[in-house]
């Protein structure tokens, strides 16, 4: 339905001829813009709805003095349905030390909240199909889990800066909302999250768009296909400055894929962009000494590249 | 009245002080607003910010914002 209205405005409407680069490109465009935006419409009203019954000071007691992996794993589900600012991450840091969630779970969480959240998914899922959509979140979750146990085993509770453990908390009591404000909260962040990524997303489209029409296929496939053993490196490496644009990347990075950038080598760049952001470092760095942070940092990009990796040999 | 906003000092945070602001004024409320910004300030009260605290008790805590009638009824 959506195909046919794309090509009924770009032919009927404004009576483009048929088979030229420009229509081709402008019906794409039209048809990928409306398709996204419906997905991410509904899609984050839905997470949305459901995040409202997961406030952070629930999560922090569901986590509290859990086990390894089991710890591991709920703190990555939880980090994808608990909604907070980002500039409640360092707070939220400490809440969760104090109240008794081990490091290694809190990392869990604090690496499988931006990694695995719904913009990203939508983008996936519009552009990539629901397999691509949902392998990303399976490894997404993995990696969280992983580099989780990872730092939970070396025992790095000493790199966390001192002052964390002396400040107390308070206990707030958690406000439950009716239904309808739930429903009001999910409607609320809809628009709000679309205000924020619309342009972003229109721009990547316009982008993908040309590469589509405009850059001869197999492009790539000498740079930055699968046989090219830095290519998932290199991706890891541009990935990490590319923080709030995760929306606005992944149409371009679709197109770039229909062009020979290999599966392994996108998923990798993904990871990067939503869970290596250099100003979550920055951030995180007042309540991690240097050293954590670096093994923190050091951690996840192994893991990323080794996901790469993995992808580029078994698709 | 003693109002705070609760916040390290984000893009949240700086549009629920403007918000608290101009509820007050349109109450006409006197009073004092304070950013408090030092962690273990914040952690008095909540971990989840940006939150909102009147005469010592939290009201409001994390996202999303409330919108300017909301932040009405929560301060008078």
């Amino acid at each position: 339905m959506l195909k046919s209205f794309s090509r009924y405005v770009v032919y009927d409407l404004l009576n483009l001829e048929k088979g030229s680069h420009f229509s081709d490109a402008l019906e794409f465009f039209i048809y990928d813009t409306l398709k996204i935006f419906i997905l991410l419409a509904v899609i984050i009203f839905i997470v949305s709805f459901v995040r409202s019954f997961f406030p952070p000071e629930k999560t922090k007691r569901y986590l509290s003095h859990k086990k390894e992996f089991i710890g591991n794993v709920l703190a990555a589900l939880l980090g994808v349905v608990t909604p907070f600012c980002s500039c409640s991450a360092v707070p939220l840091f400490i809440g969760f030390v104090e109240s008794g969630v081990p490091l290694g779970v809190t990392f869990s969480f604090l690496i499988s909240s931006p990694m695995v959240n719904e913009v990203a998914l939508v983008m996936l899922f519009g552009l990539f199909g629901w397999k691509i959509a949902f392998l990303y979140l399976v490894t997404g979750l993995t990696v969280a889990i992983f580099g989780g146990i990872v730092i939970g085993r070396l025992k790095l509770e000493k790199y966390v800066e001192e002052y964390v453990f002396k400040i107390k908390t308070g206990e707030a009591e958690i406000i439950s909302p009716t239904f309808k404000e739930r429903i009001a909260y999910a409607k609320f962040n809809t628009f709000d999250i679309i205000r924020k990524v619309w342009l972003f997303i229109l721009i990547a489209i316009g982008i993908g768009g040309f590469i589509h029409g405009y850059v001869p296929q197999d492009f790539l496939v000498k740079y930055a296909g699968k046989d090219n053993f830095f290519s998932v490196p290199i991706a890891v490496a541009l990935g990490v400055p590319l923080y709030s644009n995760a929306a606005g990347v992944i149409p371009i990075v679709y197109a770039l894929m229909q062009k020979g950038l290999s599966l392994g080598t996108v998923l990798a760049f993904m990871m990067a962009v939503t869970a290596l952001s250099l100003p979550e470092m920055i951030i995180l760095r007042k309540v991690l000494r240097p050293k954590l942070l670096y093994i923190f940092v050091g951690i996840m990009t192994v893991t990323i590249i080794f996901v790469g990796y993995m992808f580029n040999i078994i698709l | 009245m003693e109002i705070l906003v609760l916040g390290p000092g984000c893009e949240n945070c700086k549009k629920l002080y403007e918000t608290v602001k101009k509820a007050m004024a349109e109450l006409s409320i006197d009073g004092d607003v304070k950013k408090v910004e030092d962690i273990a300030e914040i952690m008095k009260y909540t971990m989840n910010t940006p939150a909102l605290v009147v005469n010592g008790k939290l009201v409001h805590s994390g996202k999303p914002l409330p919108d300017v009638e909301k932040v009405k009824k929560l301060i008078s």
